[in-house]
């Protein structure tokens, strides 16, 4: 079995929602990932807040911090989770269900996690 | 007390004791010379006290007799003399006289410490409870037998191996200490919480047994509990866990010990002063920032408590579930969040998620298929009942089924 990681894209992170939504994603959040963890393909997660993000650049050879996690694209990452599955398409099928795609222009992202095994 | 039943009472209650002592003042290594004493303590008081009668103070009788026997022991042992006894005089001082101090308080340290020493990573789980039921709780090898469905033989010669890995290993009765602590009382949490699910959920037909392993689950804990170091907020979780599905022990079983399911029970059997025990030991758990999968398990006992069916109630065990789902996967826990799942969101959306868990040779995967089909398509829940049927391995669960087949 194979590890996935589903990372989770806002498109556009500056958009503020109400507590109320922020709650009512978060429930939905938490049943989409009990979803996965209840078949046992559960593996971690983490959400990205976006309070006290810094971008660190390089400009001239130096490093430049800026505050946010936008730059000059408003596009940001708003969570992972990493997920075990058969195949890609079984990773996929997980992703479908997730919350965020709810926002247009959202997308989840699915990456297989590197084996340690001196190949990838 | 009769005499006949006195000696067994006792036996329970202090045969462990009298080892942890002699335990810890020989060392573990020589635990079965300690559990010989005790029991040859007990053959004596058999002896006597059929003869002369039970004596005024049966206990302090006993612990005099284990004390003479042990002196008489080191005395007369040469090979107990010449290793025992110089390993002692290294470590107590010379002018102290062999004087096994009964006292509540060594007592209460002998075995806590002998909790540790037991719930040894080294040994299999299954051999840490047999030797926490011989050792820490009295149990007879039959007992033990009874309690874990199989025979003596095996049970015997399961905590005969365990003893000697753990001489081999040299576990001594002595606290871990800092973050191995914190370690190995995660193993011996896990012990007594099998040890109690072993009461709880056995298939054993002998109620008394079932219910004694419970009850000794909880003493355990309370040991735990009483130690200033030990008292941790996962413990207080564990220990509420416990409170909670006990609170329901009265009202689980009917008077020819089927089971009832919970949402049939009355709920006027529950007993409020464990529910109550429980709320105060929860409350006491959410001390510091951790939550173990006990704080998760001992929230959705707690809010089993409450019988009336509410949306705040559901939602609150959905939550819980998806949540200790992330931190230990278990099949009969998919099972329950699927069911919670079902209350909170309709039965339209768990039946999607139910039938991603492929737990197929699951007699309570069925049940719960055939539970969330009953209303929509009866045909549907009747194969999924049947299916169960096949399953099932007791005749307790094969009832219950039945019973859901021939009300469709």
């Amino acid at each position: 079995m194979e590890q996935y990681a589903l990372i989770m894209r806002h498109e556009d992170g500056m958009k503020v929602a109400s507590p109320e939504q922020i709650q009512v994603w978060m429930k939905q959040t938490m049943d989409w990932i009990g979803n996965i963890a209840a078949q046992n393909k559960f593996v971690s997660g983490t959400g990205l807040p976006f309070a006290d993000a810094k971008v660190v650049k390089t400009k001239g050879n130096k490093p430049v911090v800026t505050n946010g996690p936008f730059g000059d694209i408003k596009e940001t990452i708003g969570g992972l989770i990493i997920v075990k599955a058969d195949s890609v398409e079984e990773a996929v099928e997980f992703a479908k269900g997730c919350p965020v795609l709810q926002g247009e222009g959202n997308s989840v992202e699915v990456r297989k996690i590197a084996k340690d095994d001196g190949v990838h | 007390m009769e005499q006949k039943e006195l000696i067994p009472h006792l036996f329970r209650t202090e045969f462990s004791k009298i080892v942890a002592v002699l335990c810890k003042w020989i060392g573990f290594e020589h635990i079965d010379i300690a559990e010989d004493i005790a029991s040859d303590t007990f053959l004596s008081a058999f002896e006597n006290w059929t003869y002369k009668g039970v004596p005024e103070n049966p206990t302090a009788w006993l612990y005099t007799v284990a004390k003479n026997k042990a002196k008489n022991h080191l005395t007369r042992n040469k090979l107990f003399t010449n290793k025992i006894i110089a390993e002692l005089k290294a470590t107590t001082p010379a002018s102290e006289e062999f004087e096994l101090d009964m006292s509540e308080e060594n007592i209460k340290d002998g075995q806590l410490r002998m909790l540790f020493a037991i719930c040894h990573p080294s040994i299999p789980q299954e051999a840490q409870i047999g030797l926490a039921l011989r050792i820490l709780c009295g149990f007879d090898i039959d007992e033990i037998a009874n309690a874990f469905l199989t025979n003596k033989e095996t049970i015997n010669k399961r905590l005969s191996r365990a003893k000697e890995k753990l001489r081999a290993e040299k576990v001594e009765l002595t606290y871990p200490t800092g973050g191995e602590m914190l370690n190995r009382l995660q193993t011996v949490l896990t012990t007594l919480y099998l040890l109690f699910n072993e009461g709880y959920y056995s298939e054993s037909n002998d109620a008394v047994v079932r219910e004694e392993l419970c009850n000794e689950a909880m003493r355990l804990l309370e040991l735990l509990m009483n130690n200033k170091e030990t008292d941790m907020p996962m413990v207080n979780a564990l220990y509420a866990l416990m409170c909670f599905h006990v609170s329901r022990f009265a009202a689980r079983k009917n008077s020819t010990g089927e089971i009832i399911l919970y949402d049939e029970q009355d709920e006027t059997l529950w007993n409020t002063e464990l529910i109550t025990k429980g709320a105060f030991h929860l409350n006491k758990a959410a001390q510091g920032n951790q939550v173990s999968k006990y704080h998760l398990e001992a929230s959705i006992a707690y809010w089993h408590t409450i019988k009336t069916n509410s949306k705040e109630k559901w939602e609150n065990i959905l939550h819980l579930y998806n949540h200790l789902l992330q931190l230990s996967y278990s099949p009969i826990a998919a099972l329950n969040r699927t069911y919670a799942l079902a209350k909170a969101r309709g039965n339209e959306t768990a039946i999607t998620e139910a039938e991603k868990l492929q737990l197929n040779t699951n007699h309570y995967y069925y049940t719960l298929l055939g539970e969330l089909y009953k209303e929509t398509d009866s045909s549907k829940a009747k194969q999924h009942f049947e299916k169960a049927l096949s399953f099932a391995k007791t005749s307790a669960d094969k009832q219950i089924i039945q019973k859901k087949i021939d009300s469709l």
